[in-house]
């Protein structure tokens, strides 16, 4: 059980198995505009049976297309174009379509990251639990059955019997990540590839997915492969990691090794991209609050979804808004912007009520309040050039045209670090991630907003980036002394960028208070939950919790379930 | 299932106020059609007098609003007057032909329905190979021609070089089934060559267009067989715009036969309605368009029931 045996057991007990997956000068080209270009340049990789490799890196890595270069698989507009792959003996580079096929699912099995995406909505799930073991000739319908109701129970979903048999879009996403994590298993695979399986889920349901997916791979010793970008994360489910950038190999080392002693600055940079931290503001004790939220309920419909809501956000302060997905953090940020007019209550601008709905809000007032999306590819028109982008709220709420307008644009790019000869003709299509979502920032500030508000800005984007994009907020925010209201999942963003703290959960504020109060015990249960279930680098943490967890609901205190129950 | 049986009563009610407004429309625009109708119809040499005595015979003479009520009575009744050419009832007039345009679509369909998908499922299966294209090449050149032009090629090789078919389609209530549907074949045929075009193409492009989608990766990944991962992963997904084409075209089958009739001297309510305009039998013709505009939006209602049954995200809600 994984409870008593630490990955570093694990690791050694399985260091000496036969050897599984060899990959040998691995390279991999993908297509764009009618070039090929290398993804993945000359890859090593080993892997024993039984054995658990983490594979790291930024986004572009090529850790994805290792991972599915394993089965022998290309994205359409990517090929493999050089090296070896041997699979239990057999090579990969010179098998036919058919002997991968039989090999695809049967032993080699795949767990991709959104599993809401990748179970076919037109069956239900039992139905494409068996159909691997039925097809590859396994096991009989009866038998496939049988045994999904089995490994549902093993995976702890809830209901295992009854589980099965309902369609994708009637289970959450951590019980869909479960039931993807059985449905590899329904061939018991002596391999399972694991593309970022937790990376869509929240904190809370991503510890039980975490811990599932390791007791199963523990129960049937079957080697994993395990992609993500998240480091606490791979600390507790790999005995080696290798770190990827660019295709390339950056380093590779056991676990514990790897965590304790880096040795390429690339790697050290990764570990320590948490470190920003923002400097403390203090609380102007006398003054109106910028913005004050005042007992708001709100509801889609006739569906509640906040209950008696109540904050303030005073100028030049952050506060973050935490809380699983659904727990009304982005209502709320739609009740401010004035999307959705609340039911009862009232939000309040420097001290004057502002309009319910945003139709009968001045111009003045749609000026003050900004938002900043958490998808910067979705949240600017992919047709407008850069100086369209950031012009068009110049133009809108400050009358701005012509050479003036213009130089705003640029006087904005410098600001946000951007050079504006390079940019400023640019198509967000010719633009990095984070160039896009400093693209948002700059429109956001362009229409001189007294306060912003970012929902999960950084959640789409790399460590390295999301880190900058943090700092540069931050410093306009001292410079132009903005409001913040800062929405995220992520508590290491809080921590880095809050001065006060705002826990929801089910729509209504479970805690709220100074950051420093909010990260000090004692807490309440629902923030105690959230904050234990933040993965931390120690590889021993995801033991240790789920050691306690028990210990406590062994004594009979309450553990409180996440929302995905 | 409550809910289905709500939305098709809904999507019922809803037909009912479309058609109103269609009669209202058809009605106002035989109302703008310049000429005397009774005028017409008696020529040139007849007197004033028994002008106005047919005027007052077809109650012509009545202000609109009036007439339009009196033939909307008596449509909700079943009763759409008489034709002014032949004086026999309308709906006795209509419900043979009906039936027989009714039979000729129902032929086209069960020969262009499977045969489309078929074709548009083998396409998306190996798309891009010379079958791909071929496909492509033939069913776009069906389309493309007159229909008249086809149905006189068919007529020329299948009735006329290789006698297999009779080139005349003249069935009537008495002819037995297969009789009948061997003496419509030709015109069936055609039919079929218009519409698998559109329906194949639809087919094959909405089934590719879900090929990119994550769960068709995953069915990849699971090694499951090309035909495997099409049909049972991504056509099941495919439905909802496939229905919706072979519904417009089954209704074009219904509604849009004049010019094939015609050829094959068809009897069925394209021939009536053409041989109605030549004759300005205005009753006749109010009475075709009203029954064309109610297909129309019948079929439209059973596209969105199929719709509904083939998404289980709508069928079963959470």
């Amino acid at each position: 059980m994984t409870t008593e045996t630490g990955t570093t057991e694990r690791g050694a007990a399985n260091g000496g198995g036969d050897v599984l997956l060899e990959m040998r000068g691995l390279r991999i080209e993908g297509q764009s505009d009618e070039q090929w270009s290398d993804i993945v340049k000359g890859l090593d990789l080993t892997l024993r049976r039984g054995e658990v490799l983490g594979l790291i890196g930024e986004s572009g890595a090529g850790k994805s297309t290792m991972g599915l270069a394993a089965m022998g698989y290309a994205r359409p507009g990517c090929r493999i174009s050089g090296g070896s792959i041997l699979f239990d003996g057999m090579d990969l580079m010179t098998a036919s379509e058919d002997q991968k096929r039989s090999l695809r699912g049967a032993r080699i099995a795949y767990v991709a990251q959104s599993a809401a995406a990748s179970f076919n909505p037109a069956h239900k799930l039992i139905e494409q639990y068996a159909e691997m073991p039925v097809r590859h000739g396994l096991k009989s319908r009866t038998e496939a059955n049988a045994d999904a109701v089995e490994l549902f129970g093993r995976l702890r979903l809830p209901d295992p019997e009854g589980i099965g048999f309902r369609y994708p879009h009637q289970v959450s996403g951590g019980q869909l990540q479960r039931a993807m994590t059985a449905m590899a298993m329904s061939c018991r695979p002596d391999l399972i590839i694991f593309d970022e399986p937790t990376t869509a889920l929240d904190v809370t349901t991503q510890i039980e997915v975490l811990a599932t997916i390791r007791d199963i791979v523990d129960q049937f010793n079957t080697a994993a492969i395990y992609i993500t970008h998240d480091l606490a994360v791979v600390a507790q489910m790999a005995d080696r990691i290798m770190v990827l950038r660019y295709g390339e190999l950056v380093e590779e080392a056991e676990t514990r090794r790897m965590l304790s002693a880096p040795t390429q600055d690339y790697t050290k940079s990764l570990w320590a991209v948490r470190s920003f931290q923002k400097q403390a503001v203090m609380a102007p004790e006398e003054a109106t609050p910028l913005v004050k939220v005042d007992h708001v309920t709100a509801a889609y419909g006739d569906t509640p979804v906040l209950h008696d809501i109540s904050f303030e956000i005073h100028r030049g302060r952050t506060v973050a808004v935490v809380g699983e997905s659904g727990s009304g953090k982005s209502t709320t940020a739609r009740v401010i912007t004035g999307l959705l007019p609340p039911v009862s209550g009232q939000v309040l601008f420097d001290g004057k009520p502002l309009p319910g709905d945003y139709r009968q809000r001045s111009k003045d007032q749609l000026r003050h309040a900004q938002m900043i999306y958490q998808m910067p590819d979705t949240a600017i028109n992919p047709r407008q050039r850069v100086r369209d982008i950031i012009g068009r709220p110049l133009s809108f709420y400050l009358g701005l045209n012509g050479r003036e307008r213009e130089q705003r644009v640029r006087g904005l790019l410098e600001m946000i670090e951007l050079d504006p000869d390079a940019f400023i003709d640019r198509f967000p299509g010719e633009l990095s991630g984070g160039q896009k979502q400093r693209i948002c920032i700059a429109r956001a500030l362009a229409a001189e907003p007294a306060f912003i508000i970012c929902d999960e800005v950084t959640s789409a984007l790399d460590q390295l980036v999301a880190e900058g994009i943090l700092k540069l907020l931050d410093r306009i925010q001292r410079e132009l002394n903005l409001a913040y209201m800062f929405i995220t999942h992520d508590i290491a963003t809080v921590r880095a960028v809050s001065d006060e703290v705002i826990v929801m959960y089910q729509g209504r504020i479970v805690e709220q208070g100074p950051k420093d109060e909010m990260f000090t015990p004692p807490h309440h249960d629902y923030t105690d939950l959230l904050l234990s279930s933040v993965p931390e680098m120690d590889p021993d943490w995801l033991d240790t919790l789920l050691a306690e967890r028990a210990a406590r609901k062994e004594r009979g205190e309450s553990v409180m379930a996440s929302g995905d129950q | 299932m409550y809910k289905i049986v709500k939305m098709v009563a809904q999507r019922l009610a809803l037909g009912l106020v479309t058609l109103f407004v269609v009669s209202l429309i058809i009605f106002l625009g035989v109302e703008l059609l310049p000429g005397d109708l009774a005028q017409e119809i008696l020529g040139r040499s007849a007197t004033e007098e028994t002008v106005a005595a047919f005027r007052r015979d077809l109650g012509l003479d009545l202000p609109p609003h009036t007439r339009y009520i009196e033939w909307l009575a008596g449509i909700v009744q079943g009763d759409f007057g008489r034709s002014l050419a032949s004086q026999r009832e309308i709906s006795e007039l209509i419900g043979v032909r009906l039936q027989n345009t009714l039979f000729l679509a129902a032929l086209a369909a069960i020969i262009s329905v499977p045969l489309a998908l078929f074709l548009g499922v083998m396409a998306a299966l190996y798309r891009n190979s010379v079958y791909d294209r071929a496909v492509n090449v033939v069913s776009l050149s069906a389309v493309s021609f007159p229909e008249f032009f086809i149905a006189y090629i068919l007529i020329l090789y299948l009735a006329v070089k290789f006698p297999w078919f009779p080139s005349l389609a003249n069935v009537d209530p008495t002819t037995p089934l297969m009789e009948r549907a061997y003496r419509s074949f030709l015109p069936a045929l055609t039919l079929t060559l218009v519409v698998v075009a559109q329906m194949m193409r639809m087919t094959r492009a909405a089934i590719i267009n879900l090929l990119a989608s994550p769960y068709i990766e995953m069915a990849n990944l699971k090694g499951l067989s090309r035909s495997r991962v099409i049909l049972y992963h991504a056509l099941p997904n495919a439905w909802a715009p496939i229905i919706n084409v072979i519904v417009l075209s089954l209704a074009y089958l219904i509604v849009g036969v004049v010019v094939v009739e015609v050829v094959f001297i068809y009897p069925g309510l394209g021939q009536l309605i053409v041989d109605s305009v030549r004759t300005r039998d205005i009753p006749v013709v109010q009475a075709c368009s009203l029954i064309f505009a109610a297909t129309y939006i019948l079929l439209n209602l059973t596209a969105d029931v199929l719709t509904i049954l083939t998404n289980p995200r709508l069928l079963h809600p959470k």
